[in-house]
């Protein structure tokens, strides 16, 4: 099985029912995608598949193979922190941060297809994401002005 | 002292420090500021933190305590650089590590910042003392003529300075605490009291933070466990050899315990799958029956009100009797439960997500009858606990494992072994009878709770005549640490029979609060709240205001709720939650904020909809689409009045802010609907008055 993540191609040889999460964690050693539920009811897991933000943990991996998947370590570019990474730190959206990574995927779906979301479309297009400290206005700063 | 584990001694100290200069402050030291009274030091020469400087200058700090998303690793770093005038970039905190820190009991009960904070402080200071002392010797010049800044010691004379590195260079000493030394007061403070950044910040949003759950060993495998079927379910037989037909599986079977190991994740999940287990149960209490089960079984059962309380109740022309209930709700940290274990040469190794690193280190000792100072636990800062990660389950059965196959295991717990296996905020059932005079002052209470526990339960207003009583019980879940505890059941009883005097009485709860209350902090915050709330403006129709106060551990919090509801269609909708809240002088406003909003916003699940399903030993709602917890879309419009007492010693923030949330929003749908909610969570059918109750209905 052929994957693409973070532009990278892999070959991987998995049992049939993984999930990309798993392979991302398990044989990528990409751990910055997170499990919290395993029913795509968190959204901690979130990646984008072809710019879409996704809960890896329910979606099968052979299912992405022909796809783009782009995972939390693949928004820094040289070094350089992707506009929602920053914009986390500089409204410090988290307090334990185990949801962070998935809430930077959705929100950068979100801004890819909306820059200038109001405060309830980013409320609508988060709603699958629990940031279980629950600095939710936080994040909505953070989203609002990245 | 019996050993190096247990608590660090003077003596075997100095072969740890290695070069530099170090303060260390000991348990009795520690001690003096714990109001904790449980709290048994392990030795009055046992070193309970310490901070050192090495020869190259850098600041390395070392404490017990453990980060779990409240930023104490920033807020303990900015209190050190505070008094060490250093950046807080330069500053190392080593923390929950049982060979390297020494002992702690854990990092709960909003201890950390009134306890561990102003020892670090001290010995901060004291490490200053002894650095410009050593500068002044050096230059001989007068002691009070120099000072540090920025890493340097100063002569402010001269202009002479010389680094801390410079100055440690080639010692090797270990001070301790000045008791009497000056610290810098609240006023004077320009790191600690400012937002300074979590540490670490960059390494979590780009995904490169280890957690327990993230972390790999070379040769690991990963360890599940067979579970039993319900509570109370002993195991008759299973057959385990369906489950060896994968490569790399290996069956562990120890007693009752069955776990497998495997390369990958799924190939263990897939392995255990298979095996095919028989179980006898035994009846379990189920919530359908829960209250009255808390009450006849409660350890307890006398009601000892006394005569003088009777008679009050008896003669006062206000009177509310009133029952609450309250259910078992789950912590849910988004990280579950992780352990990674390695044994070597009969030592063991672990890596885990708990609140209590040398309580789980204990918990290997007994359980592998191995000494303390043969296990080494180490606690990454992690994916949040909230009192649910007092425990070391995922760390035995990850050493269980790792002793049986030979090799580092890694358990992380699924979100429903979360939700079964772990422990929940006790239920409760409260039971209170007041009464009030014409004047609206309080005449007698009496109050009652059975097994919520005893956190929050004294009145915090004047009365005259009063029997509180805390009944443990028999709980049927297991039960732990919560943020706030018990104080969120009884404020949450407390501040709804006040207001149900001030109905009857036809007076302004808030004035009702204020002409029953003494206490000057409390009443600060409830007006501080009431103010930006703007309390007596006038309602809109449809809309009800309520309000709550209370306190936990040194820390006061006012809450104001506005409502709207719809009377055609019974609607309810949270509109808008006002907080004040003070813990002494504030050593981070952002994170001070980030703990209060997220208590509050937490508070709003246990309050509105959370709630946990049993029924014969199983939970019904293991899952997170099942157990609703809040989302963006709950979220009310927020306000946060932080009152900084600089006068008052830092107190910790991570529980009372969750005390008021219930109360405040219960007591403004009373306001509006004339319906009393008196059971905890309001509204779990959804935000509308007119579904059936969440206990009749299971």
């Amino acid at each position: 099985m052929k994957i693409n993540v973070n532009g990278t191609d892999y070959t991987l040889n998995v049992p049939a029912n993984t999930s990309l999460l798993d392979a991302l964690r398990v044989n990528l050693n990409l751990t910055g995608s997170k499990y919290g539920c395993g029913e795509g009811a968190c959204g901690a897991c979130k990646v984008l598949i072809d710019g879409h933000a996704t809960p890896s943990c329910i979606t099968p991996v052979a299912s992405v193979e022909n796809k783009i998947v782009i995972t939390i370590e693949g928004l820094e570019k040289d070094g350089q922190l992707h506009p929602l990474q920053q914009a986390f730190l500089d409204e410090d959206a988290f307090q334990c941060a185990y949801c962070s990574s998935g809430m930077i995927i959705s929100a950068v779906a979100l801004k890819t297809k909306n820059p200038t979301p109001t405060r309830q479309e980013i409320i609508e297009a988060m709603q699958g994401n629990i940031c279980r400290c629950c600095v939710y206005p936080r994040i909505i700063n953070a989203i609002s002005k990245a | 002292m019996k050993n190096s584990v247990e608590g660090i001694n003077r003596r075997n100290f100095l072969k740890l420090l290695g070069g530099g200069i170090a303060v260390a402050l000991t348990y009795s030291d520690l001690n003096a500021l714990s109001k904790h009274t449980a709290f048994v030091p392990p030795g009055d020469d046992a070193i309970a933190a310490w901070v050192h400087i090495l020869e190259n200058g850098t600041v390395t700090v070392y404490t017990g305590k453990v980060e779990v998303g409240q930023n104490i690793r920033t807020s303990l770093s900015q209190v050190v650089a505070e008094e060490l005038s250093v950046p807080v970039s330069s500053i190392e905190m080593i923390m929950g590590d049982t060979l390297l820190t020494p002992y702690d009991r854990g990092t709960y009960g909003s201890l950390t910042t009134p306890t561990m904070g102003p020892k670090l402080r001290k010995a901060a200071a004291s490490l200053r003392e002894v650095l410009t002392d050593m500068a002044a010797k050096q230059w001989n010049v007068a002691q009070q003529t120099v000072a540090v800044k920025n890493g340097q010691v100063i002569h402010a004379v001269s202009g002479k300075t010389v680094s801390f590195g410079v100055l440690t260079r080639g010692k090797k000493m270990l001070l301790a605490v000045n008791d009497q030394v000056q610290l810098t007061p609240a006023e004077k403070w320009s790191v600690a009291g400012t937002p300074v950044a979590k540490v670490n910040a960059k390494s979590f949003v780009s995904g490169k933070h280890q957690y327990v759950s993230d972390m790999v060993m070379p040769g690991m495998v990963y360890g599940k466990m067979l579970r039993a079927p319900s509570y109370g379910a002993s195991l008759v037989a299973a057959d385990v050899e369906k489950a060896k037909i994968s490569p790399g599986v290996n069956v562990v079977k120890e007693d009752n315990f069955i776990g497998v190991t495997a390369p990958d994740p799924q190939t263990a999940t897939n392995a255990l799958a298979r095996i095919e287990a028989r179980w006898k149960t035994t009846p379990q209490p189920s919530r359908a029956e829960i209250f009255t089960y808390l009450k006849t079984h409660a350890q307890d059962k006398e009601r000892k009100a006394g005569e003088a309380v009777d008679k009050a109740f008896g003669a006062a022309p206000v009177q509310v009797q009133q029952h609450f209930e309250v259910q078992y709700i789950a912590h849910v940290p988004l990280e579950p439960r992780a352990a990674l274990a390695v044994w070597e040469n009969g030592k063991l190794t672990v890596w885990t997500g708990t609140q209590r690193p040398f309580g789980v280190q204990e918990e290997l000792a007994e359980v592998f009858s191995i000494p303390k100072d043969h296990i080494r636990v180490m606690m990454p800062d992690t994916g949040s606990a909230y009192g649910g990660k007092h425990s070391g389950e995922a760390a035995v059965e990850a050493a269980r494992l790792s002793r049986a196959v030979g090799k580092p295991v890694k358990v992380v717990w699924t979100r429903e072994e979360e939700f079964k296996w772990a422990y929940f905020r006790p239920a409760g059932l409260i039971e209170v009878a007041a009464a009030a005079s014409n004047e609206g002052l309080l005449a007698s209470w009496e109050f009652h709770n059975y097994n919520s526990g005893g956190a929050g339960i004294e009145i915090p207003y004047e009365v005259p005549h009063k029997h509180i009583q805390y009944h443990p019980s028999d709980t049927p879940l297991k039960q732990g640490s919560y943020r706030g505890l018990a104080a969120t059941a009884n404020v949450f009883s407390i501040e709804s029979v006040m207001d149900d005097l001030a109905r009857q009485l036809k007076q302004d709860p808030f004035r009702f609060r204020l002409n029953n209350l003494k206490e000057e902090r409390l009443k600060q915050v409830l007006q501080a709240a009431a103010s930006k709330f703007d309390w007596t403006r006038q309602k809109e129709a449809g809309r009800g205001y309520g309000m709550a106060c209370g306190f936990v551990k040194n820390a006061y919090v006012g809450t104001c709720a506005e409502v709207a509801y719809n009377k055609s269609n019974g609607q309810l909708q949270l509109l808008r939650l006002v907080v004040a809240f003070e813990c002494g002088a504030i050593v981070n406003p952002m994170h001070l904020e980030n703990q209060v909003m997220g208590c509050v916003l937490q508070g709003l699940g246990g309050a509105l909809f959370e709630a946990v399903d049993f029924k014969d030993g199983r939970i019904l709602n293991p899952s997170l689409s099942s157990y609703r917890v809040p989302r963006f879309g709950d979220i009310p419009e927020l306000d946060i009045v932080l009152v900084d007492r600089k006068d008052m010693p830092s107190a910790g923030a991570g529980e009372a802010p969750i005390v008021g949330v219930a109360p405040a929003i219960r007591n403004a749908i009373a306001d509006v609907t004339g319906v009393k909610l008196n059971t905890l969570p309001l509204l779990p059918h959804g935000m509308t008055l007119k579904t059936p109750s969440l206990s009749s209905n299971k």
